[in-house]
């Protein structure tokens, strides 16, 4: 299955992924509003820029074949779908233990403070390719199989 | 912010934030290296300070709501046709540090462009144009010394080249890339040069830096410079590419050395060059073993052994006073490759006295040095390149008009990848990632983007000047070389189109 790839050789650290990921997910599609009304009503981006020092990455749900979240959800909210390979997030199960986010190896299932749930990426369904990786200026972002 | 030296004060740009857009994402933060972006604890949120704007557009680029602007700070000073503000910014600024004032890449400096005084012919009626989509359009060019005569014998199989030619650099293109070292400019972009180069064939120039080990392998089509520092110059260097150059001056700084500021010298850096970290790397104005045209005969031929007479040796030279007369001693040396560079040419630091007083247009001294070496009888022992100022393949097809073999682009492939002429590389902060060697901010040229970038530029005019020798009824840039004929000039007096050799339009 394809995959979100970052490349820390060649990430800037802009953080536009991040801006690209919340507008894709907000209501209204507008980076402005998206980011100065909806954020308001907990909307957030599925993933984070990680800097130190010179190194910058942008992390995101990895996808994983034998996801350790899946197995620790207490609440069937998340789980594997066998077809497409991806693992899925049904936001109305959640319970919001953050039994997921302590399973993750990759840090990178995030809380929503405001909603009481996790967030995490979903590969931006219905899109042919994921906001964050058409938002990013230097493909340090690649969606591929590998 | 309240106490400042009047210098400051009078900054050339204004960053203009639309605050109704502005999603305080701080994305305009990371992007700006002279910090002029800032988050503002006191007011929760982004703001600026246009004193410390070069007006290099970054933040305008990446600004995901497109809020900001930079604007020209609109702040006049009484107009004064003598003192405008750039002589007078040029004086608080030596008020304050006392010192030379530097600047990076070419003259901004209003003085004549001859490329646009002059105008390409092309055919109606009596000799049919040519369509390059459908019918074959040589580009391929060979730089390097051409016999007097050539002589053939009879074989079964047809006539046979019996005279030996010296070595030659082919090139798929009449075009190559300027010298910049590695150091002005990081690995990322030598990388993307030497990558596009290959992809094209064509050549690159490592300028005076030495050559990465990484990157020999692109040495088919490397240039390697010897200049008067001889940064990184030993045996390997000189056999890693398919010609050598020993740069005797630069069109932004004629008769000065270089520097590259101990700032920019990191650990690649210092091994490629064989100089400490973090030492300025000075090179001097002269190269101290080259006192006259015998002197560099002795480099010439000393390269030639250690390369074995395998690669042409190409001298270049800034365009000056006495460039024909200097040229010509330079093809009797025995160089196979002379390089001329404009007035115009980039450079990463230069004192601005200098980049925008000395030295003269390229388009003047090429048609010189080229009447020159024709007049001699020597224009065929040499390639003549030029450099400096070319910023469209029309300019560079005029070059070829002219008598140019080549062209180098510097500039032109350097904006291809996103530089925007602010003109501060010698700050070594480059917000676009090309002059500067800092680890956060190299990252920003991905080489793979840059190679592409870089090789649709050169393809994009590659088919410009197919189109434009179509057109004149050529089918090939050989026949369009130095023939003059096809260009006319537009408001350009007797003396111009004198040393031009080109006629005004009409005649």
């Amino acid at each position: 299955m394809r995959r979100v790839y970052p490349n820390k050789d060649v990430c800037i650290g802009c953080h536009i992924c991040e801006v690209a990921c919340l507008t894709a997910h907000s209501a209204s599609q507008d980076v402005v509003i998206a980011a100065k009304e909806e954020v308001a009503s907990g909307l957030q981006p599925c993933k984070a820029v990680y800097d130190k020092g010179q190194i910058s990455v942008a992390l995101s749900c990895r996808h994983c074949d034998n996801p350790s979240c899946v197995s620790a959800c207490i609440s069937g909210a998340l789980y594997k779908d066998q077809e497409t390979g991806r693992t899925c997030y049904n936001e109305e199960q959640c319970v919001g233990c953050w039994s997921c986010l302590m399973a993750c190896p990759y840090g990178a299932v995030r809380r929503n403070v405001t909603k009481g749930k996790i967030i995490k990426c979903d590969l931006c369904e219905g899109r042919d390719i994921p906001a964050c990786v058409e938002a990013c200026p230097n493909n340090a972002l690649v969606y591929e199989s590998r | 912010m309240l106490f400042k030296p009047i210098s400051q004060n009078f900054s050339d740009f204004v960053i203009d934030r639309e605050n109704d857009r502005c999603i305080n994402c701080e994305v305009c933060v990371r992007q700006c290296s002279y910090e002029a972006h800032y988050w503002d604890d006191a007011r929760q949120c982004v703001s600026h300070d246009h004193t410390k704007c070069v007006g290099c557009h970054r933040c305008e680029a990446f600004c995901p709501t497109g809020c900001l602007t930079i604007k020209k700070n609109p702040a006049d000073f009484r107009d004064n046709a003598l003192w405008t503000p750039t002589y007078m910014k040029h004086v608080y600024k030596q008020g304050d540090t006392g010192g030379i004032l530097l600047s990076g890449m070419g003259s901004p400096a209003n003085k004549p462009i001859y490329w646009d005084n002059l105008q390409l012919d092309a055919s109606q009626v009596t000799n049919p144009s040519i369509d390059p989509l459908r019918e074959p359009m040589e580009l391929t060019t060979y730089l390097g010394s051409k016999p007097d005569q050539v002589s053939f014998e009879e074989t079964p199989e047809g006539p046979k080249l019996t005279t030996k030619i010296g070595p030659q650099l082919k090139l798929n293109y009449p075009l190559m890339f300027s010298a910049m070292s590695f150091g002005s400019i990081n690995l990322n972009l030598h990388k993307a040069m030497a990558m596009a180069a290959t992809e094209l064939g064509i050549a690159y120039n490592t300028g005076e830096g030495g050559l990465h080990p990484d990157l020999y392998k692109y040495g088919n089509n490397t240039i390697v410079q010897v200049a008067s520092g001889r940064f990184g110059v030993h045996k390997d260097y000189l056999n890693a590419g398919s010609a050598v150059e020993i740069k005797i001056g630069q069109g932004a700084k004629p008769g000065i050395g270089g520097h590259l500021p101990g700032e920019k010298i990191d650990e690649e850096v210092s091994k490629t060059r064989m100089c400490p970290v973090g030492s300025d790397a000075i090179s001097p104005a002269p190269h101290h073993d080259i006192y006259s045209i015998e002197d560099l005969l002795q480099l010439i031929y000393a390269i030639k052994e250690s390369t074995e007479y395998k690669v042409p040796v190409s001298v270049k030279i800034a365009a000056v006073h006495n460039a024909p007369a200097i040229a010509s001693g330079i093809v009797r040396a025995g160089a196979d490759i002379v390089v001329i560079d404009g007035f115009r040419g980039g450079t990463g630091a230069a004192p601005t006295m200098i980049r925008d007083n000395v030295g003269i247009p390229m388009e003047l001294a090429l048609a010189s040095v080229d009447n020159r070496l024709r007049d001699e009888g020597i224009r065929n022992h040499a390639s003549l390149v030029v450099a400096g100022g070319v910023r469209c393949s029309a300019d560079a097809i005029k070059a070829i008009a002219l008598g140019a073999d080549a062209v180098y682009i510097g500039t032109a492939a350097l904006v291809s990848v996103g530089c925007t002429l602010c003109g501060r590389c010698y700050t070594g902060k480059c917000p676009w990632g090309i002059a500067t060697n800092e680890a956060r901010l190299k990252k920003r040229q991905n080489p793979e983007v840059a190679a592409k970038r870089l090789a649709n530029l050169v393809r994009a005019w590659g088919h410009e000047i197919q189109e434009m020798l179509g057109g004149m009824g050529l089918n090939s840039i050989e026949s369009l070389r130095g023939n003059r004929d096809k260009l006319r000039g537009l408001g350009l007096n007797e003396t111009e189109l004198d040393i031009l050799g080109v006629k005004h339009a009409g005649r």
